[in-house]
């Protein structure tokens, strides 16, 4: 295996592990308004406040492994996607400051719950966007982006952020079952139930649609005899589907977001098989995009000591903060 | 108004204003999480309360100004990229993984531990706590190791070669890490960080001492802060005269445009005021001290010393901006070693907290160091112009091919929303720090059942 390839490996890692870990923070933003009583949105926000900074910071790595690996894939995404970029890290402006914002002020509460929801909303929608458009295609000339401005924009993309909205809020949901009790825990169970539902929904029509419309995702997922193990991706998509529900409605706390994990963890597979080798779909190969042997080696001897002390200490702090979150505690401070 | 600039105008102003936002809140968090760890070492070690009231005072200051300065960081690195695309492809091989490790083995450090930082109290035991404040602190000063190395490689680079599609690549990693003018910049950022908080921290002292002088955790803050002061601020101008000799030997264009020097002569002079006239190469309105540049720069009176005239003009940096940042950089310097020998002096005279008009100055100092932080940077950002990498890459072809729309757009949307979310954030930061420091309480952690999290809901009745 060459350097590229395994830059490539990790990077899809760092971005997963964003994905898995700060899809359910946004998604408790995403389900704040059906949680409409301040004590609920205490403990909802407090299940995430001691963990977010570090899940956010697998965002940053992505970002900067990309550039650091990759330069000229990320030279060309970003102009390319510079709206939704631009988008997405004003929501993530709004989403961190509130979770220290909102415990500093009660008039000025629900101004924050506000900048909450509605960055997190904007910051889940434009990765959604971001990731169809990279399905889409990005159209490059040299070295350059030569698209256009507002390529990014179609209903495909808007699609494909909804969908991710859904997915998050399907993850916060079922970080919320395993993370609360009682009544906030029941209507977590209900949100749970429908978000997946809802997401099934997106990823069939998403994994049909694509095909139809571009040859090359068709080829690589219909060849015979080539794509026959691909198809272990819907099959275990099914099943960690039916798996989530049962488990929710067998009220089992912990499983539920394992589950959704699994789903989003084969979802993802999914768009990786549909793009590769292709950093910037159509034009630019993950060899092509390399950067120097030199640069690549000496980010990994670095990175294959510091992933796992970083995973270490992760781990640790959520060990730290496991069980659940207690309504009541609060008050006596 | 947009009509009179171009997308390359936008795209640097944008630059300059993201990032002159964002390098208030790390200047602040690396000065204010090494305090943390020293309070709490010292509550550990001598277990008199006022340092517990103290750290218990602060972190809730340093959550905050830490929650600005991860959002608007994010921002710095993805900026790169949408608006720098050319410099992102040709200078990514080498920045890229200094960078990279910044994340590795700074953020993730800082992120993962401030979590049992702010909430974790009652959660792990006090020793165990320790560590984790300590790791934060570690945290930030690793991460300027390397967002420094990485910019002072782009002042100073060293230790590359251009590979065959015009990328800097890496020939020798250690020289491109610790690149000429490295050392330097750090020692220089890392002491502006430590007094930049030591000013602010003296000057919450100050506040709640004019109010009342018996207040015994303001006493200890004045206290700890004019020690910091009356130490660092001189080791800083010693600091800051390297970084100049160094600068004067890689950036010279930088150091005539510092001193407004148009002209190269003998005997040169030190302008302490005056207006640089980039059109006529002159300056305005002189006051001049003969021979004091040559003496100051070659440390002899009859030396020679280089003016822009010896560069190309398309070479030159705008004289003005870092002729007038760098007399504000140097005139805060003073004020700072001024008032930490006042306070050495009032000390000797056991009149520390007594002296109205020196506590008066301190409160006035307290924002002083961002301005110097600020001022500082634009000495050497603006002074490396028109170069993104020195001597190698002009900015103006370092950047994205997107049309100037785009660019105005989120210039406007970053303004708007910076003003506001961290314009709230100092509102609260302040409404903070005008909070009675000897009314902060110890919870008995020992009472507390382990509950996750929750102990610092409604830490703020308003």
């Amino acid at each position: 295996m060459d350097y590229a390839l395994i830059w490539a490996i990790l990077i899809s890692v760092a971005v997963f592990a964003y994905v898995a870990l700060d899809g359910f923070d946004l998604g408790i933003a995403l389900l704040f308004p059906w949680f409409k009583k301040e004590e609920d949105r205490d403990v909802m926000m407090n299940t995430v406040a001691p963990v977010w900074d570090g899940n956010e910071t697998w965002l940053v790595l992505g970002g900067g492994g990309l550039l650091a690996v990759f330069p000229l894939a990320y030279s060309v995404l970003m102009p390319a996607l510079y709206m939704p970029v631009i988008a997405m890290l004003l929501g993530l402006i709004f989403r961190g400051v509130a979770f220290e914002y909102r415990f500093k002020t009660k008039r000025a509460k629900g101004i924050w719950d506000l900048s909450f929801i509605t960055g997190s909303l904007i910051a889940a929608m434009s990765q959604g966007i971001m990731l169809g458009a990279m399905l889409q295609g990005i159209q490059v000339t040299g070295r350059e982006y030569s698209g256009g401005w507002f390529d990014w924009l179609t209903p495909f993309t808007l699609f494909c952020g909804m969908a991710v909205v859904i997915g998050y809020m399907m993850l916060g949901a079922t970080w919320l079952v395993m993370k609360t009790r009682g009544d906030l825990q029941r209507q977590s169970y209900r949100a749970g139930w429908y978000t997946t539902i809802l997401l099934v929904a997106c990823i069939a029509f998403v994994s049909l649609y694509l095909p139809y419309v571009d040859m090359f995702i068709a080829e690589r997922w219909f060849t015979y005899p080539a794509s026959v193990g691909l198809w272990a991706l819907p099959i275990l998509l099914a099943v960690m589907t039916i798996g989530l529900l049962r488990s929710l409605h067998r009220k089992q706390e912990g499983r539920p977001y394992l589950w959704g994990l699994g789903m989003f963890l084969l979802a993802y597979t999914g768009f990786a098989v549909s793009i590769f080798p292709y950093l910037v779909p159509r034009s630019i190969t993950l060899w092509e995009a390399a950067a120097p042997d030199n640069s690549l080696k000496f980010l990994l001897v670095g990175a294959m000591f510091l992933l796992p002390t970083i995973f270490a200490y992760t781990g640790y702090t959520y060990w730290v903060f496991r069980g659940k979150v207690d309504p009541d505690s609060g008050y006596h401070d | 108004m947009f009509e009179y600039f171009d997308a390359l105008f936008l795209a640097r102003f944008q630059f300059a204003f993201t990032i002159a936002f964002h390098i208030i809140f790390p200047s602040f968090t690396i000065g204010v999480a090494s305090f943390l760890a020293v309070l709490e070492g010292l509550y550990l070690k001598t277990r008199n309360p006022v340092y517990q009231q103290l750290f218990r005072y602060w972190v809730k200051i340093f959550a905050v100004a830490f929650g600005m300065g991860v959002v608007s960081g994010i921002v710095m690195g993805y900026q790169i990229g949408t608006n720098w695309s050319v410099f992102s492809d040709k200078a990514g091989p080498v920045i890229g993984p200094l960078m990279g490790y910044e994340v590795l083995t700074a953020f993730f450090l800082e992120a993962g531990f401030l979590g049992i930082m702010l909430f974790g109290m009652n959660k792990v035991g006090e020793k165990l706590h320790f560590f984790a404040t300590l790791m934060v602190a570690v945290g930030t000063a690793i991460s300027a190791f390397w967002i420094l190395s990485a910019n002072s490689w782009m002042q100073t680079p060293a230790g590359y070669i251009m590979n065959d599609v015009g990328q800097f690549a890496a020939k020798d990693w250690f020289e491109v890490v610790f690149n000429p003018s490295f050392p330097y910049r750090l020692a220089h950022m890392l002491l502006a960080a430590y007094l930049t908080v030591a000013f602010v921290v003296g000057a919450v002292g100050a506040w709640h001492l004019l109010k009342d002088k018996t207040n015994a955790a303001a006493r200890k803050m004045f206290s700890m802060a004019m020690w910091m002061a009356l130490i660092v601020a001189p080791l800083q101008v010693l600091v800051g005269d390297f970084h100049g000799l160094n600068t004067q030997e890689h950036q010279p264009a930088k150091v005539a445009a510092m001193e407004g020097h148009f002209h190269t002569e003998a005997r040169a002079p030190l302008y302490l005021f005056g207006m640089p006239n980039q059109e006529t190469a002159e300056v305005d309105y002189a006051l001049k001290v003969p021979g004091l540049a040559s003496i100051i720069l070659k440390h002899d009176i009859d030396a020679e010393v280089t003016g822009l005239d010896q560069f190309p003009r398309e070479d030159w940096p705008p004289v003005a901006t870092v002729f007038w940042a760098f007399r504000i950089m140097v005139g805060v310097g003073i004020l700072m070693v001024l008032a930490g020998l006042w306070s050495g002096f009032q000390r000797l005279r056991g009149k520390l907290y007594d002296n109205k008009t020196l506590l008066r100055f301190s409160l006035f100092m307290g924002p002083m160091g961002f301005v110097a932080v600020i001022a500082g940077w634009i000495v050497t950002e603006v002074g490396r112009q028109p170069w993104v990498v020195y001597g190698l890459l002009r900015t103006a072809d370092a950047a994205s091919p997107i049309d100037k729309a785009g660019v105005a757009g989120s210039l406007i949307a970053f303004i708007v929303v910076y003003f506001l979310v961290f314009g709230a954030g100092t509102f609260y930061i302040l409404r903070k720090m005008a909070g009675n420091p000897e009314q902060v309480t110890i919870p008995d952690y020992a009472k507390h059942k382990p509950t996750m999290a929750a102990e610092r809901i409604y830490d703020e009745e308003v």
